[in-house]
Order: C-alpha cells, then structure tokens, then sequence
C-alpha cells in the first residue's frame, strides 16, 4: 500500500509540475506576443466608454460578445456595421439581418462619430482582451482550505466548555471526599491566613447587621434583574435575524452610494417603506452575475467570499426566475422570504412618508448607520418613549408651508417660542398614534 | 449539595445568557396585539395563499391614478412614443425640483449628476457604457417610455415612481440635456 500511496503522490506532483511548466510557457508567450500599449488603452477606453453597456469580451450581454470578433468578421464590414448598421441592413446584407434577426430585433445605435482609427482601436482591444498584469498561478492544492472554515456554532462550544468546567469540579471534589473516607485526615497544621478566613466566615454568619443588608442587596438585584426583563418584553432592539440571501447593506448603499429610496422607493408615499420587489434588484443584477474579485462580506460567525457572494446573487436569479446563460426570463418565479426585523405592534400607526417625504427625516435617524451594515439589525428600540423623545426635540421646518402658516403663528405665541417642536404641533397627542 | 448548587447557578446563567440571543425576536406581551388581523403589507399569507402583493386586475385603474402605459417596449413602440407621447405636466419650478430630487434617487448612480453618463457606479466600472445624454437623440416621449419600460441594460423604473414623477423627471432630464448641449 505504501509503494502505491507513493507512486500516486510522485505522478500527481509529475504533473503539477506539467501543469505548471505549461502554464508558465503560456504565460511567457502571452506576454511575447507584442503590445501595442497605446493602441490597447485607447481601444480599450472606447471600448469601456461607447459598446461595454451592451458588449463584453467573454460572453453575451445585450449583444453578442466581441473577444476575437476580427476573426469571425471582416474589417470592413465590422466597419460598417458600427458605423451605421441600419443603413447596411437597409442595403440588404444577409450577415447584417442574420444577426439582427437573432438578437429579437434590438437595434444597435449607431456611431457615425468613431473614426477608422476608433474602430480598429477598439477590434484591437477586443483581439488583445485584457492584459493581465500578475500571471495568477493557482495550485489545486490550495483551493481546499476554504472547505474546513465553517466549524461548530459558538453556543455548542459554550455549553462543552460548560460541562467540562462543571464536570471537573464534580470529579475534583468526589475525589477529596474519597480521600476522607479512606482516612487520610485533612493536614492538621493549617496556614495562618485561612485559619483566619474561617474565623472572619464565621464571624460574618453571626452579624445580624450583615444579614439584613444582604437581605435588602439581594431584594434589589431581582428587582433590578426582573424589571429589566419585563422591559425587554416586545423590545426587540439589536434584533439581527438570518436572512434568506446576505444581502450587505454595506456594499449596495455604503460603497456603491445607492440611495436608500432606490430600493425602499414606496417610503416617500405610503406607510410602509416597503421590501423592494425582485425587479427592482434585477435592475442592476441583470448585468452584475458577480461581484468584484477582492469582495468579502464579514458577518460575524462567518466570512464570505466571491464563491460564495455569486451565489447569493444566483438566489436572486432563481427568485426572479432569470436564466443568467441565455439572458431571458423563464417566468418560473419564488418570492424571496425576507424576514422582518422592524415591527411596530398592531395597536401603533406609524408613517414613513409622513416622516420620509414631510418631516424629511433622514432615513438613518432611526435606523441607525445602515449603510455600514454587513447584515441589518434593529439600530433603535422602537418604544413608545424613544418616538415621543424625538418628537419633543424635533423642530418642525415651518418654512414655506403657506397653508398651515396661520396655525403655525397661532402655536408659537401660544408656547411663546419661535420653533415649533412636533410635540407642540401634537405629536404627544394619544389618538395621532393610537385609534 | 454543593455542587448541585453551583449547577442551578450555572443553568441559571446560562437561560439569562440565551435571552441575550440576537437571532430571535423578544417574546410579545398578549401577541394578539401586536400581530395583524388583517394582511400585513409585503405578507406570505394573503388570499388563498397567495402572497399580499399582487398585481392589480388587468383593465383596472386605481381611483386618481391614470390609465396603464400602453405603447408596447419593441422599436415601432420606442418610435412611436419618441415622435407622439408628450409631457402632460407644465413646466415649472415645482416639478422640476422634485424631478431632481427623483433623478438624484433613481438616476444618479448611473447617469451621473449633470447627465453625462459619469455616476458613481459608471467611475466605479460596475456599469459601463452609459450614454451621455448629449449623445443621444432624446425626445420628451422617448425619455418616459424607455423610464417605462428600460432600454438595453437599463431596467424598468416604472414600479419606483408614480406617473406624475416621471414626468418630472422627464422634464429634469430634457434640462440637463440642454445644459450639456450647450
């Protein structure tokens, strides 16, 4: 067995070694073929800036792909084509129409503008492809770390290190009384501090004094202890339940700079601000399959990598029943099953656009640093306390509301101030929130 | 027994410890109160178990809202809404500020602040290719249809905005366009 377990290894490392070799002699080559720097940037840019919004190099998007298109078409008529495809369908070019006819008859606009010059530096770029800078040479042998990080959750090693500890004391203390028993008497001299400890112990359980106080110490740590939880009854503050997708706040409105009412767009007018529907993330996910290459997401029980981030995006393909190979909807969609986090109680009205489109408070007023947020918890306590503390300090904006401005003057003199907060305006009053 | 002491401490520590558990709502006082009777907004258990969102009815307009867009999202549709759909709402200052506002929302990410294809996630090459505005032969009707029914790799913002919001945001374009023409 062992001869065997080690020819396998020799012809394995043969021919990673192969592999390497091949690789390295591509690599070299590749980087042999000369480029023309100049001309790759501008096509490059051109690229980037006039077709990559319908065009890639290695798959179909909008249109079909352009890697290596020189070699499936002719300059001139590639020219042609980009220049003003309509006119050489209208001259009745078979190539032209086929392709046409093929992409549903979505018309490519035209670029009168590209110079020659334009376009052969754009064919250029898409024969050249990307110039990698860093040749990344990947053995097999590293793929496989990331299979062992998941590893138990932490309350299962809390609750061993918990019996362990209880388990050890138990044993410990078993084995003092079976050292008793057998009659090896506890050493008779003993140190002067604990013998002096034992005295103070007892001195302690005599004192009536000490007895009362402890009496009246442990009274108010239940008191404390008790009220504490009955106020956590239905407060659900820090509340950060698993999603069905990790979707990172952090990524879509801190570090692409969405706004919040992109998504969350019925806030400005309705009472709820709403869970986007599918559509709204196909919006952009319709072209973005995958995140960028250095994306993690760090949750705290886990971090996710690009693996693992594309499938989270490819959950949104299923929910929107989006065929991400031949870019088309099947119409077979699931609803995504998002779970609530913020709840008011039946008995509260609450009205994001009477604060969102009104009061033009910010959304993280309340919500908290959303935008900072790998996973979304519930920043505020959501109390009735918390509502009506803002609402006392809140001055309303009574600027340029002609409507109101009589009643706006009628309650500063009343309060003889000259900002009105919302609770002047009522909004201490019951029945605004409760009927 | 005083070991068994300690574990009542121990187990007693650890419940305390376990409410502390972020993954799982609060326990509810009377939970009739805090639930919904009626559906909830965005609810899984709607009409014969249905979720609550659903589309309206074909055919059927809600009461202020308008009739449902009609020109269909193919190229005769695009021309056709190019040439003949004009903007129902006056220009004015009212409508143009919340146009902006909208376009800062829903547009800005791409097609930059001033309309020239220069946002944040075109800078940021998460999209790339977006047209400048100058660039394209934009009428008022064409800019609404292709908000309706999104152009190329451009989707649909018709379920973000209302009817009159887009027109707005038509009118705020057709500015900046003429600011980039200049």
């Amino acid at each position: 067995m062992k001869s065997v377990a080690l020819h396998n290894r020799l012809t394995s490392l043969l021919f990673k070694s192969i592999t390497f070799l091949l690789l390295f002699a591509f690599t070299i080559t590749s980087n042999a073929q000369d480029v023309d720097e100049a001309r790759h940037k501008e096509g490059r840019k051109l690229f980037k800036s006039q077709c990559a919004s319908c065009h890639k190099l290695d798959k179909k998007l909008i249109g079909p792909k352009l890697g290596g298109v020189e070699s499936r078409r002719e300059n001139d008529w590639l020219k042609s084509w980009i220049k003003n495809n309509a006119a050489l369908r209208a001259s009745g070019d078979a190539d032209a129409i086929a392709i046409y006819e093929e992409y549903n008859g979505s018309v490519m606009t035209a670029f009168p503008a590209l110079t020659d010059q334009n376009i052969d530096d754009i064919l250029y770029y898409t024969t050249v492809g990307e110039i990698k800078k860093v040749a990344e040479v990947k053995l097999e042998g590293t793929s496989t770390d990331g299979a062992t990080g998941g590893g138990a959750p932490s309350w299962v090693i809390m609750i061993l290190a918990a019996a362990i500890i209880v388990a050890f004391i138990m044993i410990a203390s078993l084995l003092k009384q079976v050292n008793e028993l057998k009659g090896n008497k506890k050493p008779e001299v003993q140190s002067n501090l604990k013998r002096d400890l034992q005295e103070l112990w007892v001195g302690i359980q005599k004192n009536t004094f000490l007895h009362v106080l402890f009496v009246i110490f442990a009274l108010l740590m239940s008191a404390y202890v008790v009220f504490g939880t009955l106020f956590s009854v239905g407060v659900d503050q820090g509340y950060q339940p698993v999603q069905p997708i990790v979707f990172s706040h952090k990524i879509h409105a801190g570090d692409n700079k969405i706004d919040c009412q992109y998504c969350h767009s019925s806030a400005k007018h309705s009472k709820h601000s709403g869970i986007p529907s599918v559509n709204v993330c196909m919006n952009c996910h319709k072209s973005i399959a995958e995140v960028a290459d250095n994306t993690v997401v760090v949750l705290e029980d886990r971090t996710l990598e690009k693996a693992e981030l594309d499938k989270e995006i490819a959950k949104v393909y299923r929910a929107a029943g989006w065929d991400a190979d031949k870019l088309e909807y099947t119409g077979d969609t699931k609803p995504i099953k998002w779970v609530r986090i913020h709840n008011l109680p039946d008995f509260v009205y609450f009205n994001h656009s009477q604060h969102v489109t009104v009061a033009g408070v910010q959304c993280q007023k309340c919500h908290g640093p959303v935008e900072e947020m790998e996973e979304m918890y519930q920043h505020s306590p959501l109390t009735m306390g918390w509502c009506i503390d803002c609402h006392r300090q809140t001055d309303v904006d009574l600027k340029g509301n002609e409507y109101y401005a009589k009643i706006h003057e009628q309650l500063a003199k009343k309060y003889g101030v000259e900002k009105v907060t919302a609770a002047q305006l009522g909004g201490l009053e019951c029945g605004k929130c409760h009927y | 027994m005083k070991n068994f002491k300690l574990i009542i401490a121990l187990v007693i520590v650890a419940s305390l410890a376990s409410c502390g558990d972020k993954r799982s709502p609060q326990i509810q006082y009377m939970p009739d109160m805090y639930e919904s009777t009626p559906y909830d907004t965005d609810a899984e258990n709607g009409l014969n178990g249905n979720p609550v969102n659903r589309k309206p009815v074909a055919g059927t307009i809600p009461i202020g809202g308008h009739p449902a867009y009609d020109i269909a999202d193919t190229n005769e549709g695009y021309e056709k809404a190019k040439a003949d759909l004009k903007n129902p709402l006056e220009r004015n200052e009212a409508n143009l500020a919340n146009g902006k506002a909208m376009y800062t929302i829903y547009c800005t990410s791409c097609h930059g602040k001033k309309g020239d294809g220069n946002g944040h996630l075109s800078k940021t090459e998460k999209f790339l290719g977006i047209p400048n505005y100058k660039d394209r032969d934009l009428t008022e009707g064409s800019i609404y249809h292709v908000l309706m029914h999104g152009k190329n790799l451009m989707g649909s913002h018709s379920s973000q905005l209302t009817y009159k919001e887009r027109w707005q945001i038509v009118q705020y374009v057709e500015v900046l366009r003429a600011d980039l023409l200049k």
